[in-house]
């Protein structure tokens, strides 16, 4: 009693130990999340052996017997032997070394594919400016015209001393971009109009009309869109009067595109609290300085994580253009593989094509979900 | 005078003020009117503009309109028939009703799957077992990303670049993969096998009286009987019984090699296999998102209320969670539903004879675009709206009852 503090410092030395293994480090890790119990300890040994299985077999195909380049033959051409020899064990990614300026450019002149190339990165850009929280203003629709502007003069020429490249030349991954892309620019517009129509109620003539458009279009799939717009439009038209087979695809999508996003942009528009229109009734605003200053901003915000996801399914859904035979990223990989030269060699390409969607749309989505727990957070507060 | 009745000079200053409409754009009565008139006048115009260019069109072109042509022999071959089927003498009505049929066998098909593989993901990515988690993550990430028909050519290639039936020479396998598709052992169906289903399916009724007499039993006293050995009996016992008492037939037909090409057997055509596959495993990436967040949005006081009552693991996701779960799963769950038979269209890209591959040749050889097109938009209308009622129906059987 008389010196408490000298007996706790006898009493309790400093204790160095190190934490019981049981529950700290890697082995109890492994522990409790893989081999917790007997049904979870087969199912982990079950899949991790066919995981190493799978990785070894890919490693073995895709780079240890795999052929990485072939010899030129004396008369210039590519001498395919080594790949032929090698089918069925080794990838052949010397033909992805031949074809990736085809797959990627189409038959776009092979002189001006940096014209393409160019393309590309503006829309790449454009995507980038458009995720900026910064510029989701009015400066992103001049910024989207400008852009795509620009792009059709880049990939058509003619002017400022460009060759004229006509549409039919174009290919690849350009037209990908080029229908999701143009399809969402045009689309957007006509879904608000579609969305406001719908949620209508003083005019219940257009909400039918919105109604119908709607269901019609969510029933019916897209490669059913895209052949009718392929045969039934040269029928609509007057004689003589006949689009490119792209601008009809194109039509197909943005009237594919705008029904599915008038209902997403619908609802933002329901989620929106009534209180807010009511607001800006009473303020005595008219109908459209409500809807484009006081209840559109906030709904489309409110949406952005539902719209990236609807875009990519668009941009997933250009590739069905396939069918029509336009030559989009895909067609042009399949064009690539019909190749006398790489017979055979398909595998490879389609890896490398999975690998270019699926980066673009898990970036994407990564996006859409990063912009959710943002909503999220903000709305939680 | 009774203290109810309004007074009789003030009924009038009460009532809302009658008034015409005025022929003013300030009323907005009017200022509607006009506007639905434009539009509705400006579409109206637009489709007659069509209309009269079509017609136009279709004349020059010398094509009739008109389902007259649905009785002209088609011509067309069809690899995979489920109805009788000729290409010299049958009609295009019947190769439309051929491609109808096959498409619901895909659809159908898909969608059972696609359940059951997208469920198990789905709950395999809420495991503990960390690579079960990982995997199932990797599997969803992955597949959502890459086109439907990307995948979907890339299942052909890997189908059609399998060895040919003159490989397996000498293999004994009951299975046969091969470049031709899949044979499988088929069944011999006998009128006791129909009558053994028959019992199955009085079985089934029955097991489900008896199932549900319990529970009342259970409401009333507390005590269920057991209703599993009344269920094994009645669902698995009947039916053997009948069928040993019709003679028990049983022959099973093994394919086998003979010449170049196998024969015996069923087959699954490499077209129908590769279109089936890719349609699961990519629906089944969006259905496992969809079970997985309808089970995280059941609270997790839930849970630990359920345990907190005793409730046995497997009782407690059958009689707390599931139920709730549901209700978030069912609407998305048919969206997507929908979209595996919209998607079911990509079969024209590999060659499989769908709705839209059919129509689309019809449409190419007799030139009846108009009628093409709208046969397959009815179609996928009237599959969409079976789907949507068949799901409604099951949503609103389920919805928890709130008071």
């Amino acid at each position: 009693m008389n010196n408490p503090a000298a007996a706790a410092t006898a009493d309790s030395a400093p204790v160095r130990e190190r934490p019981p293994a049981s529950v700290y480090g890697p082995v109890a890790w492994a522990r409790t999340n893989l081999f917790n119990g007997i049904f979870s300890s087969i199912v982990t040994l079950v899949f991790g052996a066919a995981i190493l299985w799978a990785v070894y077999g890919f490693i073995q195909w895709g780079i240890i017997n795999a052929v990485w380049w072939v010899p030129t033959t004396a008369a210039g051409t590519l001498d395919p032997t080594s790949c032929r020899a090698v089918h069925g064990v080794g990838a052949c990614w010397a033909a992805i070394h031949d074809k990736w300026r085809f797959i990627l450019f189409g038959r776009y002149p092979y002189d001006q594919q940096w014209r393409a190339g160019i393309c590309i990165a503006l829309f790449l850009a454009l995507f980038y400016v458009s995720a900026d929280r910064r510029f989701w203003n009015k400066w992103l629709a001049v910024i989207w015209t400008v852009t795509l502007i620009a792009i059709g003069v880049l990939m058509w020429g003619g002017v400022f001393g460009l060759d004229y490249v006509p549409q039919d030349e174009w290919g690849g991954l350009p037209i990908t971009l080029i229908l999701s892309t143009f399809g969402l620019a045009f689309a957007f517009p006509l879904s608000v109009l579609v969305a406001l129509g719908r949620r209508s109620t003083t005019l219940p003539a257009v909400k039918i009309l919105c109604v119908t458009y709607v269901e019609l279009i969510r029933g019916v799939p897209l490669v059913a869109l895209l052949f009718m717009a392929n045969v039934m439009l040269p029928l609509f038209l007057p004689e003589g009067v006949n689009f490119d087979k792209l601008i009809r695809a194109q039509v197909a999508i943005i009237l594919f595109a705008a029904a599915y996003l008038a209902e997403v942009v619908r609802g933002g528009l329901a989620a929106l609290p009534k209180g807010q229109a009511e607001a800006a009734d009473a303020l005595g605003l008219t109908y459209w300085q409500k809807t484009l200053k006081i209840t559109l901003p906030q709904a489309l915000r409110l949406v952005i994580p539902p719209l990236v996801n609807t875009f990519i399914g668009f941009f997933k859904d250009t590739s069905l253009v396939l069918t029509i035979g336009i030559l989009d990223l895909l067609t042009a990989s399949k064009t690539a593989m019909a190749d006398p030269v790489w017979q055979g060699v398909s595998t490879e390409i389609y890896i490398m094509i999975a690998i270019i969607y699926a980066a673009f749309c898990y970036t994407m989505s990564s996006y859409s979900r990063s912009v959710e727990r943002k909503l999220d957070s903000s709305r939680n507060r | 005078m009774s203290g109810s009745t309004i007074d009789p000079r003030l009924a009038n200053a009460r009532a809302a003020p009658k008034r015409g409409m005025q022929l003013s754009w300030a009323d907005p009565v009017f200022r509607s009117i006009i506007w639905q008139t434009l539009i509705v006048g400006l579409i109206a115009a637009l489709l007659w503009y069509l209309v009269a260019n079509t017609s136009r069109n279709l004349q020059v072109r010398h094509i009739a309109t008109g389902l007259g042509f649905l009785s002209n022999t088609a011509g067309i071959p069809i690899a995979e028939t489920m109805i009788p089927y000729d290409p010299a003498t049958s009609t295009w009505g019947r190769a439309i009703i051929e491609g109808i049929l096959n498409t619901f066998k895909v659809a159908f098909a898909g969608v059972i799957l696609a359940t059951i593989l997208g469920t198990i993901i789905g709950i395999g990515r809420l495991s503990k077992n960390w690579l079960v988690a990982k995997i199932t993550a990797v599997y969803v990430e992955t597949l959502r990303d890459i086109p439907l028909l990307l995948q979907l050519l890339f299942w052909y290639g890997i189908l059609q670049g399998l060895p040919g039936p003159r490989e397996f020479k000498g293999s004994t396998s009951p299975i046969f993969l091969t470049n031709r598709g899949l044979r499988i052992p088929s069944f011999g169906w006998e009128d006791a096998h129909s009558w053994a289903l028959l019992a199955f399916v009085v079985g089934l009724i029955g097991t489900a009286l008896w199932n549900r007499s319990a529970n009342r039993k259970q409401d009333t006293t507390g005590i269920k009987p057991a209703v599993w050995p009344v269920a094994v009996g009645l669902m698995i016992g009947l039916p053997v019984l009948v069928w040993a008492a019709l003679g028990a037939p049983f022959v099973v037909e093994y394919p086998a090699l003979k010449g170049f090409n196998i024969v015996g057997g069923s087959t699954i055509t490499p077209e129908y296999f590769a279109l089936l596959l890719g349609l699961v495993l990519y629906t089944a990436s969006y259905i496992a998102e969809i079970v997985r967040s309808g089970i995280q949005a059941v609270p997790k006081g839930q849970w630990e209320a359920a345990a907190a009552l005793g409730l046995h693991p497997g009782s407690v996701l059958k009689l707390i969670v599931l139920p709730q779960a549901m209700r978030v799963i069912i609407p998305p769950m048919t969206s997507q539903f929908l979209n595996l038979t919209k998607n079911s269209s990509l079969a024209v890209a590999i060659g499989f004879q769908d709705i839209v591959s059919i129509s689309g040749t019809m449409l190419n050889q007799t030139g009846q675009a108009i009628e093409g097109v709208g046969i397959i938009m009815l179609t996928f209308l009237a599959f969409s709206l079976s789907i949507s009622l068949f799901m409604n129906w099951y949503n609103a059987r389920i919805a928890l009852v709130e008071r």
